[in-house]
């Protein structure tokens, strides 16, 4: 199992041809109280960048973009009643969905851990 | 993005970046709009004491030509002329009291909120204490000027520290340096002094608690204000927060909730418009803010509640059926109510308490319905 990460501060968890998808500690902290989650339907179909669910602050929405391309297999249904798992737990029970990888060669385009933890101390 | 360097910044600055603040533009300002988080803040506010760094704002005196005089009727003529550009009754403010009101322009459109008040000393009788939008001050300033001179002077006191100290301790923390704010009520102001220092002490805010605003010092203030953050009652308070309370409260942010477009009568602020003044109908736009009075506005502000977890933020439309009939102008999250709220303008027949409506966000119908305002309880001392 791989952990890769986007420059928008996702996380992309890979085993196989699926991916389990995520904001990161980083976006969670840098969002505050989460809110509110609009989560994608299972079934939809997202090219990478799409935008693939929101996640809402106190101040403001933000949208959370797909990734990876691929078709959504499972939405994480628990944070509609509890919100702030996103930030409690951004890179575990936070998650948002699962994804059916439609490109894999796309995870090589991002980062892995190292990579990103360099990425966020730039910023 | 902004140019921090081209923003002005407040006599606190130092102290917020001290103090750890995320800072955003706001008015022109480099301004902090959270501290430790904006859900923490909140609540902090509504259980005990937050201290909000307004000085962005537009404090000013505006004072009749020739200056204050020891005598009632100065504070008549010097009422008279900014009444040509508010519609409340400044003539019939108490010594001390203070009120809000609204700038209009001839069109009965809102140009700005304020709060006007009058001094309580008998010998500084002709001057008016005025507090303007930080956004809006130098149009507010400039009306004043045009219109007003030269039978009244202007002086803006901006470079001043102006705090709000807001929740249900202010009273406790604030008494050992000002006894006197036991004896105020709401919407009332004194000057009182710290050593030398003269400060106005006014009994109001904007988070629907109890507390005070404070006009300081610039230089004497900074290390009074530190040493209010000392005290562990106290906590800072960022603008994310200060938007929060305030709509969970009810009122209204200008160029939000309100603009040049929206007449009080809209607004849902009729209540602005004193009895006297709507006899004499002596102000700016009074022939169709009158007739809507008499016959009801086409739109009106509501209180807005999501049914469900989903904000629906400013900008979001509101339908009846298949119809639009207003638009978010406020939304976001309660903390305090632990629920999203909101407030908008629809179409009048669909103002009442309880009105079922259709908000879509992103796309996607929610259902809300008017809710009564405000969502929490004011908390104010009267």
């Amino acid at each position: 199992m791989t952990v890769k990460f986007t420059e928008d501060h996702e996380w992309v968890k890979v085993e196989g041809d699926t991916a389990i998808v995520g904001i990161t500690k980083f976006a969670a902290e840098q969002l505050g109280d989460v809110v509110f989650v609009e989560l994608p339907e299972v079934g939809a179909s997202f090219d990478k960048g799409g935008d693939m669910a929101v996640v809402e602050s106190v101040k403001a929405a933000s949208d959370v973009y797909a990734p990876i391309s691929g078709e959504i297999l499972e939405a994480n249904d628990a944070l509609t009643d509890a919100p702030e798992t996103v930030n409690s737990a951004p890179e575990g029970e936070g998650w948002f969905a699962k994804i059916k990888l439609s490109d894999s060669s796309e995870l090589d385009s991002l980062m892995d851990e190292a990579a990103y933890k360099a990425f966020c101390d730039g910023q | 993005m902004t140019d921090t360097l081209t923003l002005a910044k407040t006599p606190l600055h130092g102290l917020h970046t001290k103090l750890g603040a995320k800072m955003v533009e706001f008015a022109g300002y480099d301004m902090p709009i959270q501290f430790e988080g904006v859900k923490a803040e909140h609540l902090w506010t509504r259980e005990h004491c937050g201290l909000f760094d307004v000085s962005h704002m537009g404090p000013c005196f505006l004072t009749l030509a020739g200056g204050p005089r020891n005598d009632p009727q100065a504070h008549i003529e010097i009422a008279k002329l900014i009444e040509t550009l508010v519609p409340g009754d400044i003539q019939g403010l108490k010594p001390g009291q203070a009120r809000l009101t609204v700038l209009l322009n001839e069109n009965g459109g809102i140009l700005d909120d304020l709060i006007i008040t009058r001094p309580y000393s008998a010998d500084r009788q002709g001057l008016l204490y005025i507090v303007v939008n930080g956004a809006m001050k130098e149009q507010d300033w400039a009306l004043m000027r045009a219109k007003l001179s030269p039978h009244a002077e202007l002086e803006r006191l901006d470079n001043k520290i102006l705090v709000a100290v807001q929740g249900p301790e202010a009273e406790a923390v604030l008494k050992p340096y000002f006894p006197e704010v036991s004896t105020l009520d709401f919407m009332e102001m004194r000057r009182m002094f710290r050593d030398d220092s003269e400060c106005l002490v006014s009994r109001c805010g904007y988070t629907g608690e109890d507390g005070f605003e404070l006009l300081l010092d610039e230089v004497e203030g900074v290390s009074f204000v530190a040493e209010l953050l000392s005290d562990e009652r106290v906590k800072p308070i960022g603008l994310g927060a200060r938007d929060s309370l305030r709509l969970e409260a009810g009122l209204c942010l200008y160029g939000h909730d309100l603009d040049s477009c929206k007449t009080p009568v809209e607004a849902n602020l009729t209540w602005l418009i004193q009895k006297n003044r709507r006899e004499r109908a002596d102000f700016p736009g009074a022939e169709r803010i009158l007739s809507q009075i008499e016959n009801g506005p086409v739109i009106k502000r509501v209180g807005i509640q999501p049914l469900d977890r989903a904000p629906a933020r400013e900008g979001t439309e509101i339908f009846a059926g298949d119809r639009k009939i207003g638009e978010i102008t406020s939304g976001g999250f309660g903390p305090t109510v632990e629920a999203p709220v909101a407030m908008g303008y629809v179409e009048r027949e669909f103002s009442k308490t309880g009105t079922e409506l259709t908000l879509m966000v992103r796309g996607k119908p929610r259902a809300a319905k008017v809710a009564k305002l405000p969502f929490v309880p004011h908390n104010y001392k009267r």
